[in-house]
């Protein structure tokens, strides 16, 4: 009964409309499973055996995708519920705890986030270690850099917003170091020498720390400017880099193997 | 009654004695040593037996330690617990890469084919990997619900910009540079280095001209890399962020792992600069006027670090890697070496000559 149902929603006009192939029972729809989707095709056909083994990849890399999307996902219903406000974020975030019968999103949240953390370096030492940087795929580990500092500032930048004393002054630690930037931060070499006739161009009202911050001290200013890097710039950066990411473990032969 | 104490005070000694060994200068020759032995004995450790027990020996130890109280308070902190985690997984996965690299490198020696050779043999995305791909997810989403579940996320006190708390610590994935800070002035260790090991990550395809070791686990045919690697990720990144997450207490002095975090003991030592090494003790005269004349010899020094290294690492060390990388990947990798390198050297120069700055132009802020 049930079989028959399914038989004739998969031969019916919606479903082949979505699916332009068979069900994927022979190497023809299985290929075609892949290619024809957009989001699976960025996966090869086909793949080394020992490719796809769990010793081998620790799915690192797979679970650091997964573990964004389940920040994208609990981070959207977050968003519902929190203003980038110095007189309420605080107040929010403690709602979400107090309010929220069983809620458990901001833990998903943060603990998806140190997860992810983890989860990416961990991909890092498995690709080194497995020698999966060298040619042809020198450019994809590049790529795969710039995405681990990413996620590293995602982490940093969603870290103000609970405007908790924990998130205040770990932000303040963090950002104090931009003010030492050589040339651009206020006490960072070689910026006392910027000046035009004694008045100096680098101060604490213009320099590397005040651009990250938009302000002298981690104040309302900054929370809203973190945020919007949090929640818009940051991964929508991420999301492409991703995009091409993948695309290139495709272009580069697919998950290594001996050559 | 008499045994009880007598145990009791053995407990105490333990606990004094790995709370000194935990200091920087034990704790990290301890790892170094440590690694090297590893590097050294890997297709004997990594074996099944050998390392559970390892393992087993690991997990106890961390068991036992949970019934001080000291300790249990911190582990048991909110955001330090994905740093035990973390801790058993890198150990976890170390066992794993090297066990798979033993056997091959066994495999290799013995001219049988490798654990991933056949490279023909090639299966189909769906299903094989698309289903390893759902169930990796279920269970993640499984564990990731019983961890929320669990652990609530923790919320301070509002942020109060007059009242910072002591110790004010940066996110955990950065209290290895914040442990770096001990050493350095900001500008190297929160921006200059930070930077330098992007680009060296990002430049490490590039320079790595060894087309050995593509694509499967092995230490034999790259141990440079691999060693080189493990130095900078295992010890200079992953253990200094332990160190930094459970041994650093207020005023960012040292704590061992079963001591209370005293707020009021006394701050560090007084530091000695380069410079009156140089001039006072080893010349036997005050300190020149000008302060490019009064760094020249840090200058020097640290000039010569940079300028005579590479051609010497060239010519004691890497005679054939230069042949293979040429004059420009071989000085690239060789600066990046000498700045990794720079910091175990201050923290050796800290704790032997209580060294502060090697070049210290403070009044351009330009402290090495």
């Amino acid at each position: 009964m049930l079989a028959r149902f399914g038989n004739w929603v998969r031969e019916g006009q919606v479903w082949g409309s979505i699916f332009r192939h068979g069900v994927p029972r022979d190497r023809r729809t299985r290929a075609m499973a892949i290619l024809s989707n957009v989001f699976l095709h960025l996966h090869p056909v086909a793949i080394r055996k020992s490719g796809i083994r769990l010793s081998f990849t620790w799915c690192m890399g797979g679970l650091t995708f997964f573990l964004f999307l389940v920040e994208v996902v609990t981070g959207v219903l977050l968003m519902f519920y929190y203003r980038p406000v110095v007189e309420y974020a605080y107040f929010d975030i403690q709602g979400l705890g107090a309010h929220v019968t069983l809620g458990l999103m901001r833990e998903l949240h943060r603990w998806g986030a140190h997860a992810m953390i983890i989860a990416i370096w961990l991909h890092m030492l498995r690709v080194f270690l497995t020698g999966s940087y060298k040619p042809p795929r020198e450019f994809n580990w590049s790529v795969g850099v710039i995405l681990l500092v990413l996620t590293m500032l995602l982490s940093f930048t969603g870290y103000l917003l609970p405007w908790d004393q924990l998130a205040m002054w770990a932000i303040t630690v963090g950002s104090n170091m931009a003010r030492a930037t050589p040339g651009v931060g206020t006490e960072g070499p070689m910026s006392s020498f910027i000046q035009i006739g004694g008045v100096p161009l680098v101060h604490a009202g213009d320099d590397a720390r005040f651009g990250l911050l938009a302000g002298t001290f981690v104040g309302p200013n900054a929370l809203l400017r973190f945020y919007v890097l949090h929640c818009v710039f940051i991964p929508v950066v991420v999301t492409v880099l991703l995009a091409v990411h993948f695309w290139r473990i495709r272009k580069d032969g697919g998950i290594s193997g001996p050559l | 009654m008499y045994s009880v104490l007598a145990a009791a005070s053995a407990v105490e000694s333990i606990k004094d004695a790995i709370n000194t060994i935990c200091q920087p200068a034990p704790f990290l020759i301890i790892a170094v040593v440590g690694l090297a032995l590893f590097l050294a004995g890997y297709r004997t450790i990594t074996r099944p037996p050998v390392a559970a027990a390892l393992g087993a020996l690991a997990v106890l130890a961390f068991l036992v330690s949970c019934l001080d109280s000291d300790f249990f308070l911190i582990i048991s902190k909110a955001d330090n617990v994905p740093i035990v985690m973390m801790m058993f997984a890198v150990g976890f996965f170390l066992w794993l890469a090297f066990r798979q690299a033993a056997v091959n490198d066994h495999a290799i020696e013995t001219g049988r084919p490798l654990f991933e050779a056949g490279s023909d043999d090639k299966v189909l995305v769906w299903p094989d990997l698309v289903y390893i791909e759902l169930i990796a997810l279920v269970l993640c989403t499984a564990l990731l619900n019983v961890w929320a579940i669990l652990l609530k996320a923790p919320l301070e006190q509002p942020a109060d910009p007059s009242t910072a708390p002591n110790p004010a610590k940066a996110p955990w994935y950065f209290l290895g540079l914040q442990e770096m800070l001990v050493y350095f002035d900001p500008w190297l260790a929160g921006v200059v280095l930070p930077g330098l090991i992007i680009l060296g990550l990002i430049a490490i395809p590039y320079i790595d001209k060894n087309p050995r070791g593509n694509g499967y686990y092995t230490f034999k045919e790259r141990p440079f890399a691999i060693a080189t690697f493990l130095v900078g990720f295992v010890i200079l990144w992953v253990l200094l962020i332990i160190f930094g997450t459970f041994l650093r207490g207020p005023n960012w002095n040292f704590f061992g792992p079963y001591e209370f975090w005293d707020m009021h003991r006394p701050a560090a030592l007084v530091n000695t600069e380069f410079h009156d090494l140089f001039w006072i003790n080893l010349m036997g005269r005050a300190l020149p006027e000008h302060y490019l004349l009064r760094e020249l010899p840090g200058i020097v020094l640290l000039g010569a670090y940079f300028a005579l290294g590479p051609p010497l690492l060239r010519l004691v060390f890497f005679r054939k890697m230069y042949r293979q990388m040429g004059f420009i990947r071989f000085s690239v990798m060789s600066i990046l070496l000498l700045v990794m390198l720079l910091m175990p050297i201050k923290m050796v120069l800290r704790w032997t000559l209580n060294l502060h700055y090697i070049v210290g132009i403070t009044e351009w802020f330009f402290n090495v």
